[in-house]
């Protein structure tokens, strides 16, 4: 049994790898599905070993690929913050799979759903390798696993813009990628050595000689993984990749995709470049807590006028990533913890939205909010959830949303910032705004003809769901979890013991 | 020794609440009635201090803490609770039951909560509890109900950044006096005043209450304002600008309710003008002026109930509400009638009933204080209480003239409701003693002395007079206020008037959508942000290109600039 734990590290990434494998070799949905259903299954208990290891020893969990020792060789290392995020993604995508096979059932061709699980699953392995691995150029092979899956994943959504959508995302995907890979370069020509914690160490010394590519590496390396994060004004790809997606997979990837992202880039910035140059003292976090707050108000403005829902959902992403980015820009404990946290409670919340959305579309085939007018009254533990996670992503005290900004609240306050505080909770009102249009619209208005059938979805979509929506109510009281173990990794990242 | 027992009352009434959507006939209706009651005991059970407390990030939370201000309030909340839910049995929309003792159960939280993150939790339950009642009231209450709820949003978000700011500022989240040194105690304060329905955004109150149904109404009037007042007096007594403010909505209310012709907004009025009197009790700061603001809510909220369920029983059995097409409803409602009647001498303090024996505290307070002015301007006030609240009302509803209606009396359980309050505003006037024995402070005031019986029965006698001098002009509502000078001073009026005109607009503004310049910025938000503006349409490829090199080159000249 100590052996397999030894294991864990490189097993989190080959159960969902080998599932793919498998799945690629079936022919039948429900099989490929129960392969799926497997491997997601197993994920989070690797990622919970992991977080739980790491948490006990304090120390990072070190796994060098074929025994070729870093820096030579591929380094997985698992510390608090990766734990944390395998967790966050293997979470998701636990509870998205009973989720899935009704849902994948109704939206894609079945001679093309088991092609669809293997691109989930590849797409899990690659979100979790990103997160895991301590190699910064393993990590861009992983980022095009990922990302390679995704464009698959959104264009087999029933919508013929689907295609086009997932046209431009591989674009300004592989920009994205390419941008990351020659920051890496870059890197690599002044350090000789790919490795994060041997970057770590060598960047000081180059540094005093080649000043001059180690800034542009980290211009080159932000602009690639704010793309994938989509920080504003980045995210242009992201509402229409959201929108037109199938159900499921917009659901997993609002929860996941973006989250590994924005793991990247708190990985360069805290553990690479932070060794070198004190982050307070460059002009970066200045300039990303402007385009977080530009993101926070204007994408959710953006939210306010949308009709169509799952867009609408999308800018409030992008909203919500403003807030994620803005925490850990401002760089100080409880500034970082703040956005490790919301990465947490925004991955449970807009995943219960989503969920909500495609369940919608599953009994009636509608997404234009217009048309779902009269909603809450035929689904109404549907509509209900919806609301419950709505309030989450408002902020209301009871719920995760509030933990979240209460952290970066103090955050703000602790870097001299009151005025941030307002900004903080001023868009929180937008929020209310966009949430409370389709509350009036799904329980106000009179339930139009087209969804005079609907009525609740089986009860595996629906129960993935309440818990999530229950999960979001949890969140807002008890913070061990997310609170306590973001508190952790902000003191472990900027400096501190773990 | 017993603080495992301890068990909140809120809890009783929330968990009720949300069991009762799911419940029909007589178990709903045991459960309503017993919930009141058993929370009542439990209320009475707690005693003075930190009863039961947890650890939520770092701060201690206090839950539960007793003592005699929050008993008094606690009490009044239950009984209130008790006798909307006996008034309310044939409601037959058991969500806005649910949500009636939720919002209760809010109530009872914020009153026992001794830390500020605690009492922020229970507001915003009350917050959105009081907004389904709201929304209970019918496709007419939809728009009333989403700017009820905006305008709690807004208050929400002052007070959550107040209390940051505090806790940080202090290191301790414990709810105690504060006084007004620090901008974040001014966004707590605003954020409490704006519950108390207080200037420039007292219109949230009547625009709200009246749009609930008939049996909603009667909730919403006790608890958001009360326990608005409870935590100013916990946390701002003697606070120097509640008097000022506490004065404004005194004569708000009076001018308002004056105006109006709608029976239920004629009393939704009249809230915001009783709660001026405790506001600015609270301002005075005086043990015997907080004293009488907490009477003063204990009784208020008994006889406004009173008044408003009257107004409700009104309402279901005729449909209507406007004064205009009422009247004569004495002859088959004589029931409702009395109660009505009781209801008007005690919110205008005739001697023998509640109002007579908290109000008088307040100016008493006043005088104490030797703040001439106040006192002057408090007992004009209490004419005009009589004039909106105490003859205008139960004359243009039940007396007047014959509209023709011929409704019967409403079903059992509404007079019940009806006289069990009745019951409290007559016994409290008659014996206070049991009253000013749980108020905060010991007591050495004795209501009935002859000069404050002569002094109040003059005033109501007065004012009442003028009343029927005046009918003939009351009639056409509008022109009252021209012949009415006498009772505060021309400028004090043209003041008035032209502050309310400001609020009124700066509400306009708000709630907007009809407004021009809301509807200006709609436009240009629309140009940006609606689908087709430059935020919410599809870039092409290029252009996302484009800027993202744009992005790459900031960083980069940032990068040489920083070298």
């Amino acid at each position: 049994m100590s052996g397999l734990q030894e294991h864990l590290p490189i097993l989190q990434i080959l159960v969902p790898l080998f599932g793919a494998i498998l799945t690629a070799f079936t022919r039948r949905g429900i099989t490929a599905w129960a392969i799926a259903a497997i491997a997601s299954g197993i994920a989070p208990f690797i990622s919970a070993g992991l977080l739980i290891r790491v948490l006990e020893t304090g120390q990072p969990i070190s796994y060098v690929m074929g025994s070729w020792a870093a820096p030579w060789g591929i380094e997985y290392r698992v510390d608090v913050l990766n734990a944390y995020v395998l967790l966050i993604i293997s979470l998701i995508g636990l509870i998205s799979i009973p989720y899935a096979r009704k849902s994948v059932a109704t939206e894609i061709d079945s001679h093309k759903q088991p092609w669809f699980y293997t691109m989930y699953l590849l797409c899990l392995a690659g979100l979790l390798g990103i997160v895991i691995t301590g190699d910064a150029f393993n990590a861009f092979v992983f980022l095009e696993i990922s990302s390679l899956a995704t464009y698959t994943l959104i264009a087999l959504g029933r919508n013929r813009r689907a295609l086009l959508s997932a046209y431009q995302y591989l674009i300004m995907g592989t920009i994205g990628a390419t941008f990351y890979i020659i920051g890496v370069g870059l890197l690599y020509v002044v350090t000789g050595t790919l490795n994060f914690a041997d970057l770590a160490t060598k960047l000081g010394p180059a540094m005093a000689t080649h000043n001059k590519p180690i800034l542009a590496a980290m211009a080159f390396m932000t602009v690639g993984i704010s793309l994938k994060l989509a920080l504003f004004p980045l995210h242009v790809w992201l509402p229409n990749a959201y929108a037109y997606a199938p159900s499921f997979a917009t659901a997993f990837l609002a929860g996941t995709a973006t989250k590994a992202a924005i793991y990247l880039l708190a990985r360069i910035y805290f553990s690479v470049f932070a060794v070198v140059v004190p982050l307070k003292e460059l002009p970066v976090s200045e300039v990303i807590i402007a385009l977080s707050l530009a993101a926070m108000f204007l994408a959710s403005i953006t939210a306010i006028f949308e009709q169509n829902a799952k867009r609408m959902l999308a800018y409030s992403s992008v909203a919500q990533i403003g807030y994620i980015t803005l925490g850990l820009a401002l760089a100080n404990k409880m500034g970082v913890a703040g956005g490790l946290v919301h990465m947490f409670n925004h991955a449970i919340m807009k995943t219960a939205l989503f969920f909500a959305l495609g369940a919608m579309a599953y009994r009636t085939g509608l997404g234009q909010m217009s048309s779902l007018a009269g909603i809450g009254r035929k689904m109404p533990i549907t509509t209900a959830a919806f609301v419950v996670a709505g309030l989450g992503l408002i902020g209301v005290p009871g719920t995760a949303g509030f933990i979240s900004k209460w952290y970066l609240a103090i955050g703000a306050i602790n870097h001299g910032w009151t005025w941030l505080v307002f900004m903080i909770v001023l868009s929180s009102l937008l929020a209310v705004i966009y949430i409370g249009r389709f509350v009036e619209i799904a329980y106000f208005r009179e339930p139009a003809p087209e969804i005079a059938n609907a009525h609740e979805p089986p009860a595996s979509m629906l129960a993935p769901l309440v818990i999530l929506a229950a999960a979001t109510i949890y969140l807002g009281f008890d913070t061990r979890l997310t609170g306590g173990t973001a508190q952790s990794i902000a003191n472990y990242l900027l400096g501190g013991a773990p | 020794m017993t603080t495992s027992l301890i068990i909140p009352p809120a809890v009783i009434l929330i968990a009720a609440g949300l069991a009762i959507p799911f419940l029909r006939g007589a178990l709903r209706t045991t459960l309503l009635l017993a919930a009141p009651i058993i929370a009542l005991l439990l209320i009475w059970q707690i005693p003075d201090g930190v009863q039961l407390s947890t650890s939520w990030l770092g701060y201690e939370l206090q839950i539960v803490r007793g003592d005699k201000l929050a008993r008094l309030f606690a009490t009044v909340f239950a009984i209130m609770a008790f006798g909307g839910g006996l008034f309310s049995l044939n409601q037959s929309n058991s969500l806005e039951l649910g949500a009636a003792y939720v919002y209760a159960g809010g109530a009872l939280g914020v009153t026992f909560a001794g830390d500020l993150i605690s009492v922020f939790v229970f507001w915003e339950v009350m917050a959105v509890a009081s907004t389904f009642v709201v929304w209970s009231g019918g496709r007419a209450a939809n728009g009333a109900g989403l700017r009820y709820a905006a305008i709690h949003m807004l208050g929400g978000v002052l007070l959550m950044a107040g209390i940051t700011a505090e806790i940080l500022s202090t290191g301790s989240a414990a709810f105690q006096v504060m006084d007004t040194s620090t901008p974040a105690r001014w966004l707590i304060l605003a954020g409490f005043l704006i519950n108390a329905g207080a200037p420039p955004l007292s219109a949230w109150l009547p625009d709200a209450y009246p749009a609930a149904s008939w049996s909603g109404t009667v909730f919403l009037s006790a608890f958001t304002t009360k326990t608005a007042v409870y935590v100013l007096m916990r946390g701002f007594p003697g606070a120097e600008i509640l008097i000022f403010v506490g004065l404004y909505m005194v004569f708000y209310g009076i001018v308002y309710a004056i105006l109006e012709n709608d029976m239920r907004r004629i009393l939704a009025y009249s809230i915001v003008n009783q709660v001026g009197f405790m506001v600015t009790g609270i301002g005075i700061g005086s043990e015997m002026a907080l004293n009488g603001a907490a009477a003063h809510a204990f009784t208020h909220i008994i006889y406004k109930a009173l008044l408003l369920m009257s107004a409700g029983s009104v309402l279901l059995m005729t449909g209507r509400s406007k004064c205009t097409d009422l009247g004569g409803l004495f002859r088959t409602m004589p029931f409702t009638m009395v109660m009505g009647v009781i209801g008007a001498l005690a919110i205008s303090a005739f001697p023998l009933t509640s109002g007579f024996i908290s109000k008088s505290m307040i100016s008493q307070g006043a005088a104490d204080a030797h703040l001439a002015i106040v006192w002057f301007l408090l007992a004009a006030a209490s004419a005009g209480v009589f004039l909106h609240a105490g003859i205008k009302f139960p004359w243009f509803v039940f007396f007047q003239k014959d509209s023709g209606l011929r409704p019967p009396e409403p079903p059992w359980n509404m007079r019940a409701g009806m006289l069990l309050m009745a019951a409290f505003c007559i016994g409290l006037g008659v014996a206070p003693g049991p009253l000013y024995e749980i108020l905060p402070y010991p007591v050495d005031y004795v209501p009935y002395t002859a000069s404050h019986v002569v002094f109040q029965l003059q005033l109501l006698l007065f004012s009442g007079l003028a009343f029927f001098v005046m009918l003939g002009m009351l009639k056409r509502t509008r022109t009252i206020t021209l012949d009415f000078d006498w009772l505060y001073r021309r400028p004090g009026k043209w003041i008035m008037l032209r502050l309310n005109q400001f609020s009124e607009k700066f509400w306009d503004g708000l709630t907007g959508g009809v407004s021009e310049t809301f509807s200006s910025l709609d436009a240009s938000l629309r140009r940006y942000h609606g689908p087709k503006g430059v935020f919410g349409r599809t870039w092409p490829t290029g252009q996302m290109a484009f800027w993202t090199t744009v992005m790459l080159g900031t960083y980069v000249l940032l990068g040489l600039i920083w070298m």
